[in-house]
């Protein structure tokens, strides 16, 4: 019987998906990916998780109950760093978070926990993975094999991304469904950032995006911002932050801002979010200093309104709208 | 040049006596008070820690008493505390100050960095290399008397006939050192402020209880951002053990634990540095159950992720080890009374907790 690997759709799913599931599949295993954030998923991550805990933390202790009974080993990188820019690592709850789930969770199944650190370069990527494949037994000829795939995976993932599709858009045109139908004549450009788990997770952010488009906005996310790009825009701040998400989401807003020329910028960021309240205020300030871009910031928790919420993105177009005609 | 810096604690007591001694004017900001707090809270992210809020509200405190100039320290993450600077100075600057602002980064990573942030302080006032080496090599040693009548108090509190007395000479002593000004006055200081503190009526053959202090640096350190926990719970009885001060001074005394060891203590639990202080929480909660303590404190300011992380941690500790921890988070809203009552419930159960396994051991 093959071994199956739940993968909890939150958090890092977002971003390196393509990449683990190709490997794991590559090695022979079985992948099973939690369901999609649901009420019942918060609920329980709510239960479990420590109550200071942000939502998308709490929502990673759902998926992981929702992957208990269900697989042989569950999936829980730890992600210390990605690249080799020296104080670039995670939020601590990365860092941390195996052993918060373990501690927190009772009965689960053996995580796999691999300290993810390529600060060293991207080849670390591989003698991760090589370490991986050997505690299952496997012949290394197998293991270079599935990285190769992860590896073209990932790319093809991320050209996806670039043509402006975001990440859950992006994963099933990989599953092979047909692209969704672009936006036919937008009336306004927004950029909408945050972290790949707060802005693409539809359940905790009331699917702000489609909302978004069902009202003429033309949306934009930090993944549609080629990498090389990103990088560009880090000489514009004075001391890169500490949290690779943050900083993509920091240069993302410096792109639109200077480039890209959006209408508004919106920051979907999660109620005590650390790192977030550090980013939030920057992209604020630029926003203001750069372009006197209008800048709204939308909070979320597990207790998010519907209502409220849209009745504030509503007004927001609305003004924008207003100053586009005045202009 | 008009200078302030980051108020925390004793510390300031030190770094005004350096910064005189590098040929500048220090602006030593007023005691945080509910003040600061306005003024930091108006103008802070609404997420930002408590450190963040008060240390803003503090500088611009400062600012309106004429500092020119702000000397923070930086940092390498992934604790926010490494970016506070870069963020007040834009805030600042957004409100319209144009505070100059020194942010001193490890040496380790940067050394000329480092080096040039020292000359542009000590250059404009003419101050030698050598001068500066002496400063603050002084500055030090009056740091770690502060420290040392700090950690003096706490251990005499519990055990004083009259309640308040050593706050009060406590509070003396603070001014005996400020009065100190070369390193002889200094090392005589340090006599006369343990001798004072040794002075307090006290009733030795009480029975106290011994509490852990863990977490954040800021609120663990600055008296203003815990409510005085350490005074409240040296009141009620509690012997408290502080597991930082900012000059390491017990190094050479009671309790020091170094940074292997209490990396060590919570290897079984993480192996991570996850930021701030959160790794040292675990360890040193650890490290207190080993020696026998009746408790643990952690505090922490809301929404301080390191902590948050060490949180889910530290309950398994306390099935491992059998202590208790109680965790508090800080923030702008917290009351004095009610964090009162919480520590006096929790040193009720700490004193019943003792009691029966006394009986048992009977």
């Amino acid at each position: 019987m093959t071994l199956r690997i739940g993968i909890p759709r939150a958090l890092s799913y977002y971003a390196y998906y393509p990449f683990w599931k190709e490997y794991f599949q590559g090695l022979g295993f079985e992948t099973v990916v939690s369901q999609k954030t649901s009420k019942q998923i918060l609920d329980h991550g709510v239960k479990e998780a420590v109550a200071d805990a942000c939502v998308p933390v709490k929502v990673f202790h759902g998926h992981v109950l929702d992957l208990k009974d269900k697989v042989d080993y569950i999936f829980v990188p730890r992600l210390v760093s990605v690249n080799k820019e020296r104080t670039v690592t995670f939020c601590p709850k990365f860092l941390g978070l195996p052993n918060m789930i373990k501690a927190s969770i009772d009965g689960i199944p053996p995580l796999i926990d691999v300290r993810v650190d390529l600060k060293k370069g991207r080849g670390e990527l591989f003698w991760i993975c090589y370490r991986l494949g050997r505690q299952f037994g496997i012949n290394l000829w197998r293991i270079i094999r599935a990285y190769r795939t992860g590896l073209k995976a990932q790319a093809r993932y991320e050209e996806i991304l670039i043509q402006q599709y975001t990440p859950v858009e992006a994963i099933s045109i990989m599953e092979g469904f047909e692209k969704p139908s672009e936006l036919q004549s937008p009336q306004l450009k927004f950029a909408v950032l945050g972290f790949p788990y707060t802005i693409y997770d539809k359940f905790i952010n009331v699917d702000i995006i489609s909302k978004l488009r069902k009202l003429g906005i033309k949306v934009l996310t930090a993944e549609m911002v080629p990498p090389k790009q990103l990088l560009k825009q880090a000489r514009k701040v004075r001391k890169n932050l500490f949290w690779n998400f943050s900083n993509q989401v920091l240069r993302a807003a410096l792109y639109y801002i200077d480039n890209a020329k959006v209408d508004g910028i919106i920051h979907i960021t999660a109620f005590g979010c650390g790192p977030d309240a550090m980013v939030d205020k920057m992209i604020e300030l630029e926003a203001k200093q750069r372009g006197k871009i209008p800048f709204m910031s939308i909070t979320i928790d597990e207790h998010t309104g519907e209502a409220g919420l849209m009745t504030r993105v509503e007004a927001f177009i609305d003004m924008l709208v207003l100053r586009r005609d005045v202009s | 040049m008009k200078i302030t810096f980051p108020y925390m604690g004793t510390s300031y007591i030190a770094f005004k006596m350096l910064i005189r001694d590098l040929g500048h004017e220090p602006v030593v900001p007023p005691k945080p008070s509910k003040k600061t707090l306005t003024y930091g809270t108006q103008n802070s992210p609404e997420f930002a820690c408590l450190p963040f809020k008060i240390l803003l509200g503090s500088y611009l405190e400062a600012i309106e008493l004429g500092a020119e100039m702000v000397i923070t320290s930086g940092g390498a993450g992934p604790c926010r505390a490494g970016y506070y600077g870069v963020l007040h100075q834009k805030i600042l600057q957004d409100m319209g100050y144009n505070t100059k602002m020194i942010v001193m980064e490890s040496p380790y990573r940067n050394i000329f960095d480092f080096l040039s942030k020292i000359r542009a302080v000590i250059g404009p006032s003419g101050v030698s290399w050598w001068t500066f080496i002496k400063a603050f090599r002084k500055a030090w040693e009056k740091l770690k008397v502060l420290d040392e009548a700090e950690y003096l108090s706490h251990e005499i509190r519990p055990y004083e006939l009259i309640k308040g007395q050593t706050t009060k000479a406590f509070t003396e002593s603070l001014r005996i050192i400020d009065d100190a000004n070369t390193l002889p006055e200094i090392i005589e200081a340090r006599e006369v402020v343990k001798k004072m503190l040794g002075a307090i009526p006290q009733d030795r053959s009480r029975r106290i209880l011994k509490i852990g202090i863990v977490g954040e640096i800021y609120v663990v350190l600055e008296p203003f951002a815990n409510n005085d926990i350490e005074i409240i719970l040296g009141e009620l009885g509690v012997q408290t053990h502080r597991s930082i001060y900012l000059s390491a001074w017990t190094r050479e005394n009671t309790g020091y634990e170094s940074k292997k060891a209490v990396f060590k203590a919570a290897a079984p639990y993480i192996d991570e540095a996850f930021g701030g202080h959160g790794i040292y929480s675990v360890g040193h909660s650890v490290l207190y159950a080993k020696k026998g303590f009746d408790g643990v404190v952690q505090l922490a300011p809301f929404t301080c992720i390191p902590e948050i992380v060490a949180k889910p941690i530290l309950s398994t500790v306390t099935r491992d080890h059998h202590i208790p921890i109680f965790t508090v988070f800080l923030d702008e809203q917290t009351g004095k009374a009610g964090l009162q009552t919480r520590l006096e419930a929790f040193v009720d159960l700490l004193k019943q907790k003792r009691d029966r396994l006394e009986d048992m051991a009977i």
